[in-house]
């Protein structure tokens, strides 16, 4: 324990602005409150999406009315979408390295491009979700059906808080209030971004590639 | 999105002045705008304790009704409402907050540091909490209270309205009000948790923060995964409900059991989120009043992280009686067992820890031990509850019922009280009257087993919970009788303290910074602490290190008093830390509306969901939107410490 403090690994960048308040050790665990306070809140986000993965692995295979999951995935579509998810990861990346390179118009660029992957991964997802409906799919259809959509969609609505949040950083950036001392909040804001990405990995291979037993 | 705006901003220009900046630290209103962990942890304490009066009351309804057989003073309806909202009251509105408030002012001051790592999000932590049970409350005027148990089981709370197996709208209260409370314990327990790892003091490594942290750090860790898993569980008890899914319900495929799983899976973690905090603060008092350290501190602190893990594999004991499998049964009643031996592991260290030391009994040292003698009996009982073939009998009868209150009542409540009256004259700079003390004690140790006891026989004879009424002639009316005696003792005990707390704010003998002779250094800085905490942040040298400041040991161990004035350095510290004035400015955070504007968007969004199917629910809907946008949006822009402070 004791070589926490002992050895404190390279801060990063100090922002300019005023000073901390006096006094303050070098974070005790050498990430910052911020960057701390995210990982404990995703940590906790892991234990919400593994209820509801828990849940849909429970129920896939019961008591079948309606249309089952066979019927109604598109693999290739969702395929697609998924692959665009994760490219946004790709650019949410690049976004962070241009800030903290202090290249503010690529920060802009890509931040944008995150936003707009982010974007399209939802506009596929709503369209799913209407073909699943037009299909005869709707939420309270089966058990497959309910925990498919709760699923799908409380990781939809992360996406969404997502994109609201990078629209919002960008819109920081345009008015050059985000500058190259603020690289942990656009790092912040990937941190979440990347989970939300893992956590469909996890769903699109769970939920839609493997499938139900009989 | 807060968490990423606690740094600074780099620009002071163009921040949009939508709400000017409250500036007051003193009167009424700076209450609301305060980011103060001390007035946030006295908040916590006060609207806690509230909570606690109400759900007292609820208690003692219940037991009026139950004094005598074939009761009359409530309708079963009532009774279940009753029932339900003291349980929630009291672990959701008063244990977690109540451990919060202690957490909230002690744990920044006991690691050395200003305030907690995010000062807003402990702001809005509190206001969730509040408004989160307001919210619960208002159910009672709307259509009636929750009634479904504060476990809520399904199908019994997940049937939808319109198959009418519960009447009103109270589990719908009750699933987004819990949702509401546990957003708000999950900032807290995240703020918790950083602070006490990020902010320690120079030296303060992590096997020397005093044990009461510890406790907090690994109750945060329990509550930021257990919440996580209740929110999913409410939230598709309120799909079942309300959008026509399956989730609990086995006339159309759902499993009841889940329920069940994801409930306990949080709920199990949720007993030891109520008793470490209890425990950690026995851990402090017990060294002071026996002049001693703590016996086998790093033990204490070990046992305490095996407890929070073991707590994980347990859960299906609350299941025994529900068809697990033999397998399944046999392994959760081993790893129960198994919990025991840390939990034992700690008694024996608070009692060794006693041993031979030069006692003081005082009345924190008085709930202290009560809470040893108290808690072991519960952890006792919980032992014969993980010995299936016994569970089996005494499943939902009397005998679980007392169980859980020797743990909970017996252990985080005589804790938490320990913690009053020892902590109470740092707090407000008076001492809490002692002889007020001492009778509070006894009639709330004497009221406690009046109730309690008698309830391990009723359980035993067989007597089952959540019944509003029972026949005479099973020879449970002298117990059930004894029990509603004891029950309005306890609050006569409760209504001492209250007096006292009351009183002694203003006609306490003054404390002075360090009444006890303590040992943690929240004792060096005066009393009540000033709004910075430390002039200068110590660097602590060791473990108790505020005693190391005063005393030292001779060749035979024995203790010998520093000189004070002397010319030590250490000695110079000690002036410093408690020097009236800091002789630099300390940049502090300043208030901010937009905690309280953003919890009180949840209420407002709470409604919506609860009256969804109601007109009005599209006019609440864009309002808790807009609030909630605006807040977040307000909060994110404004730095954490107002420009003109900053020079």
């Amino acid at each position: 324990m004791a070589t926490i403090e002992q050895a404190p690994p390279p801060s990063p960048p100090v922002p300019p602005g005023p000073p901390e308040p006096a006094g303050h050790p070098p974070a005790g665990t050498g990430t910052s409150n911020t960057k701390l306070a995210i990982w404990l809140f995703l940590s906790s986000d892991c234990l919400f999406f593994g209820a509801f993965i828990s849940a849909y692995l429970l129920y896939r295979s019961r008591h079948q009315t309606g249309p089952t999951p066979k019927d109604v995935y598109s693999i290739p579509f969702t395929s697609v979408s998924s692959f665009v998810l994760l490219m946004s990861s790709l650019t949410m990346v690049l976004a962070l390295a241009a800030i903290q390179r202090g290249d503010l118009r690529r920060l802009r660029i890509w931040l944008l491009a995150t936003a707009l992957l982010g974007s399209v991964f939802i506009g596929g997802q709503i369209f799913e979700f209407t073909e699943f409906a037009r299909k005869g799919l709707s939420l309270d259809t089966n058990l497959f059906s309910s925990t498919f959509f709760v699923l799908t969609g409380f990781h939809g609505a992360h996406v969404t808080i997502g994109i609201i949040w990078l629209i919002s950083l960008w819109g920081l950036a345009t008015q050059g209030r985000l500058r190259q001392g603020d690289a942990e909040k656009v790092e912040v804001a990937g941190l979440y971004w990347h989970f939300v990405d893992v956590v469909w990995i996890v769903i699109f291979t769970v939920v839609y590639l493997i499938p139900a037993p009989k | 999105m807060s968490t990423a705006t606690e740094t600074h901003t780099p620009v002071p220009v163009r921040t949009p002045v939508l709400l000017r900046r409250p500036k007051k630290t003193t009167g009424f209103w700076s209450w609301f705008t305060t980011v103060d962990h001390k007035k946030i942890g006295i908040l916590y304490a006060c609207t806690a304790l509230i909570f606690f009066v109400v759900g007292g009351l609820e208690a003692l309804l219940i037991r009026l009704q139950l004094a005598q057989p074939n009761g009359n003073v409530l309708t079963a309806s009532q009774y279940n409402q009753l029932f339900t909202m003291h349980g929630t009251t009291m672990v959701f509105l008063l244990g977690m907050p109540l451990s919060v408030a202690f957490a909230n002012y002690l744990v920044p001051l006991m690691i050395g540091a200003r305030d907690v790592a995010f000062p807003r999000l402990n702001a809005f932590g509190y206001f969730g909490f509040v408004l989160g049970g307001m919210f619960l409350y208002s159910s009672f005027l709307l259509g009636g209270a929750p009634n479904g148990g504060w476990f809520g089981y399904t199908p019994l709370t997940s049937t939808p309205i319109s198959l009418g197996a519960l009447p009103g709208r109270g589990p719908d209260f009750w699933t987004i009000g819990l949702i509401i409370v546990g957003i708000a314990s999950t900032t807290g327990a995240i703020n918790i948790i950083v602070t006490a790892l990020n902010m320690r003091a120079p030296g303060m490594t992590l096997m020397r923060i005093p044990v009461f942290v510890w406790m907090m750090l690994v109750t945060a860790f329990l509550t930021l995964f257990a919440l996580p898993i209740i929110t999913v569980a409410l939230i598709m008890v309120f799909f079942d409900r309300n959008f026509g899914t399956a989730f609990f319900l086995p006339t159309k495929g759902g499993d009841p059991l889940l329920y069940q799983h994801l409930f306990w899976l949080f709920g199990h973690p949720e007993v030891y989120i109520l008793i470490l905090p209890g425990m950690g603060v026995v851990s402090e008092v017990l060294p002071v009043f026996s002049r001693k350290p703590l016996f086998g501190y790093p033990v204490v602190v070990f046992s305490g992280i095996a407890i929070g893990f073991l707590g994980w594999g347990v859960w299906a004991h609350h299941m025994f009686t529900t068809g697990l499998g033999p397998v399944a049964i046999s392994a959760f009643s081993l790893s129960t067992m198994l919990i025991a031996i840390p939990t034992g592991v700690k008694i024996f260290n608070w009692l060794a820890t006693v041993y031979k030391g030069a006692v003081r009994l005082t009345t924190a040292m008085y709930f202290a031990l009560g809470f040893i003698a108290m808690f072991t009996i519960g952890g006792l009982s919980g032992v014969s509850l993980a010995i299936v073939p016994a569970d089996t009998q005494q499943h939902d009868s009397y005998f679980v019922v007392a169980h859980f209150h020797y743990v909970l009542f017996g252990g985080l409540v005589f804790g938490l009280f320990s913690g009053f009256y020892y902590w109470y004259p740092k707090v407000f700079g008076r001492m809490l009257n002692e002889r007020l003390g001492k009778l509070n004690f006894w009639t709330m140790l004497v009221g406690f087993n009046l109730t309690f006891f008698p309830m391990h026989l009723l359980g035993i004879y067989g007597m089952p919970r959540r019944t509003y009424r029972y026949p005479s002639g099973f020879g449970w009316d002298t117990l059930n009788m004894i029990a509603t005696i004891g029950g309005f003792l306890i609050a006569v005990s409760v209504l001492i303290f209250i007096v006292n707390a009351i009183v002694s704010r203003r006609r306490g003998a003054i404390a002075g910074p360090d009444p006890w002779d303590g040992r943690t250094i929240e004792w060096s800085i005066p009393s009540p602490p000033p709004e910075y905490n430390f002039v200068e942040i110590p660097e602590i040298q060791a473990r108790d290190d505020y005693w190391h400041y005063k005393y030292t040991e001779d060749d035979d161990g024995m203790l010998v008093p520093l000189p004070s004035g002397g010319a030590d350095n250490v000695h110079n510290a000690a002036v410093t830390r408690l020097a009236a004035a800091p002789t630099h400015p300390i940049h502090m955070p300043s208030p901010s509306f937009y905690p309280l504007l953003v919890a009180v968007a949840l209420p407002i969004l709470g409604y919506a969901a609860v009256f969804h199917s109601k007109w009005y629910a599209f006019v609440l809907l864009p309002i808790g939107a807009l609030t909630l946008a605006f807040g977040v949006y307000a909060w994110a822009v404004e730095p954490a410490t107002a420009d003109e402070e900053t020079h």
